[in-house]
């Protein structure tokens, strides 16, 4: 286990430290000390290692992450593992707006609950969020899953393009041209899968499958009220 | 019906200035189809521009250095602030972020060649890094943009410098629109779309509002790409002195700034023709804002809208930028709205230099498309020469007037070495209106 302390060491160092380790890295187990809150904490990590933040951070905790798993014990600032391409972070707290936004690939789980706008423009991750999301959530969503097992906010997927949303709770109310539909078997295998893989103890079958009603892919002047 | 009386004088029919055929066209095309004109290109009405200027040359107390003898450089550096490698540039005319999708291929392929072999760099757009234009141009700028279409850190890396894309010109305050027609199964999967929908991409950053996130935004970007390219922040002009200046707060190493003639693939006709500033109004309080914050020319800032000739590109640098950006004229040099194609224009409604309906893909150039067969008009070795030879008339242009007016480097041009035709002119652009010693706005007027 490799420990680095950020109050002494700087943010510089630490992500450029994180950042050189490669594919065959020996050093794969890192602690990181005393985020107190930074921004940008182990941004642009690109090989198979293990890095746990002791502590909260602030914005874009992981962001662009490929290939690393990022545990934060505590909670995260906006736009945590933003344009993530790979990997997984796990977050034990809460999270705040943007969690997950554009990106591409990997798994976000959040232990707590998720603030709006989780899952933006979301390109193909997947996101799992063990309490409840607020408002536009999975907005302009391309691809990917988005499971809440709480409830969600306003606007859920509003303008949904072909992302899958899974909500257990209640849903405040679903945002343009976003639509329930029927959970199918290949469904409940997403779904059982991604919450295997977050360690969340949840049954499918309680889960509601939101998506896109595609109504809005080409422009018709007679929905012109919903743009 | 009754003959008129031919010995009664008539009134002339007169058309209205108000409702003028073309506005009167439009009434009928919007009642007929229930949506707003979408073109491409830049604003077309005449705004006050690089034309209402002049140069004023040597005189008894200015003295002129030979043209061909005597040294006029035209290099400029961009993102000396920060980076630990600034872009070095031969010369001061860059090629604006012009998006794969939005263009083809073989014109991404011609302007990296074109701009190379002229000593300048290109810029990625909406929609992410293509292999043609990475290996075919020098310096790239890889775009930032609210969609992060095809955004991923091995791209960004590869870049050789971070343009964050906070609005253009054409549409400041609106996103990017790329119609079905144009979604082709290679830009569909760039962009994680669905083929053949219509892609009305954001206008707003997913995961920052406002100047304080965008100082963060930076600095992770800065992380990711270890401190070593420089970050530039666009703009489109409409508060130029507030936005350079939070700009510059924000940590950018460049600012570019677009007026409202800077052309784009797809937007409302109402957008581009009655939102934002013109170029020419925004430079002055773009330098006024890097002067008062101490860093005119630590801080570059790069102009861009309707930028056509050497004389435009002189007249940007006289008024205190470090470099500018070109999109249509670009697009021109490579063959776009070349007469050649008139009967094809003509099929498509339109006339040569009219044809602005780049979103529907059917572009008879070969350049605004996805269509394979058109798309091959486009020979991208020919169009990159023809591209290089316009970057170095430009450059030859502005060295002439900056050796007239005496000075050995283009970045030594100075709003002293301008006069205005037009007051609106004057009061822009902070200098004189021609044969006087007075602009609006200036003390004693
Ligand atoms: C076909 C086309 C596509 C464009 N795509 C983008 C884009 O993806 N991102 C962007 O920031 N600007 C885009 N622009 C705007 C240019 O970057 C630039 O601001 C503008 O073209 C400059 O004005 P000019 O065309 O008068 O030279 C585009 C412009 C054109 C003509």
């Amino acid at each position: 286990m490799q420990t680095f302390d950020v109050a002494e060491n700087g943010l510089r160092e630490l992500n450029q430290t994180l950042q050189a380790q490669s594919v065959d890295t020996n050093q794969t187990n890192w602690e990181v000390k005393n985020p107190k809150g930074s921004h940008a904490i182990a941004v642009g990590l690109d090989a198979p290692i293990e890095v746990t933040v002791k502590g909260s951070t602030g914005y874009y905790c992981a962001g662009m992450n490929q290939q690393a798993t990022v545990r934060v014990e505590g909670s995260v600032g906006p736009g945590v593992a933003e344009n993530m391409m790979s990997g997984t972070v796990v977050v034990e707290g809460d999270a705040s707006q943007y969690a997950g936004a554009t990106g591409h690939g990997g798994l976000l789980v959040i232990k707590g609950n998720a603030s709006s706008r989780c899952g933006i423009s979301m390109k193909g991750i997947d996101i799992v969020v063990q309490g409840n999301i607020g408002h536009m959530c999975a907005f302009m969503a391309q691809a990917g899953n988005l499971v809440v097992c709480g409830d969600a906010g306003d606007a859920l997927g509003d303008s949904l393009y072909e992302a899958r949303l899974f909500v257990r709770g209640s849903v405040k109310s679903l945002g343009a041209d976003c639509v329930e539909k029927e959970m199918r078997p290949e469904h409940i295998e997403i779904l059982k899968d991604l919450l295997d893989r977050a360690e969340i103890d949840a049954k499918p079958e309680d889960f509601k499958r939101y998506g896109s009603a595609r109504n809005l892919y080409n422009f018709d002047v007679d929905n012109s009220a919903a743009y | 019906m009754k003959d008129m009386d031919s010995r009664i004088p008539r009134t002339m029919p007169i058309q209205s200035a108000t409702f003028t055929n073309e506005i009167n066209a439009e009434i009928r095309r919007a009642a007929a189809t229930g949506i707003y004109d979408i073109r491409g290109g830049g604003a077309k009405r005449r705004v006050p521009h690089f034309d209402d200027l002049l140069f004023l040359g040597a005189s008894v107390s200015r003295y002129p250095l030979e043209g061909y003898r005597e040294r006029c450089d035209t290099s400029v550096t961009l993102g000396t602030r920060f980076a630990k490698n600034p872009i070095k540039l031969d010369i001061p005319i860059t090629i604006a972020g012009m998006s794969f999708g939005a263009l083809s291929g073989p014109a991404k392929e011609a302007l990296g060649r074109g701009a190379s072999a002229a000593g300048t760099s290109t810029t990625t757009g909406d929609g992410g890094m293509t292999p043609e234009e990475r290996g075919h141009s020098t310096k790239l700028v890889y775009q930032y943009l609210p969609s992060r279409y095809g955004m991923n850190p091995n791209d960004l890396r590869k870049a050789d410098a971070i343009e964050i894309v906070v609005g253009q010109g054409a549409k400041p305050g609106g996103g990017g629109m790329l119609l079905g027609q144009k979604i082709s199964d290679r830009v569909a999967d760039m962009r994680t779309l669905p083929k053949g929908i219509d892609q009305r991409s954001a206008c707003r950053h997913p995961d920052w509002t406002g100047p304080d996130d965008l100082e963060i935004k930076i600095l992770e970007l800065r992380e990711i790409t270890n401190w070593q390219v420089p970050i530039y922040v666009k703009v489109g002009a409409t508060r130029p002195y507030y936005d350079t200046a939070l700009a510059v707060k924000a940590g950018a190493d460049v600012v570019v700034m677009d007026g409202m003639q800077g052309g784009t693939a797809a937007t409302q006709d109402v957008f581009i023709e009655h939102v934002g500033l013109p170029t020419l109004s925004c430079i002055r309080p773009a330098v006024q804002a890097l002067q008062d914050l101490g860093v005119h020319r630590e801080v570059q800032l790069v102009i861009s809208g309707g930028i056509r000739t050497g004389a435009d590109v002189a007249k940007a640098l006289a008024l205190g930028a470090d470099a500018v950006a070109i999109g249509t004229a670009a697009l021109i040099a490579l063959g776009d709205n070349d007469p050649k194609w008139e009967s094809e224009y003509q099929k498509l409604g339109t006339t040569t230099g009219a044809y602005d309906d780049w979103h529907e893909g059917q572009d008879p150039a070969g350049i605004t498309t996805q269509d394979p067969d058109l798309a091959a008009r486009v020979d991208p070795v020919d169009a990159g020469r023809r591209l290089r030879n316009y970057l170095k008339v430009m450059t030859l242009e502005a060295q002439t007037i900056a050796r007239a007016c005496g000075h050995n480097h283009l970045h030594n041009l100075e709003p002293e070495d301008l006069c205005a035709l037009t007051m609106e002119a004057a009061a822009m652009a902070k200098v004189p209106l021609a044969g006087t010693d007075w602009y609006p706005g200036k003390a004693g007027f």
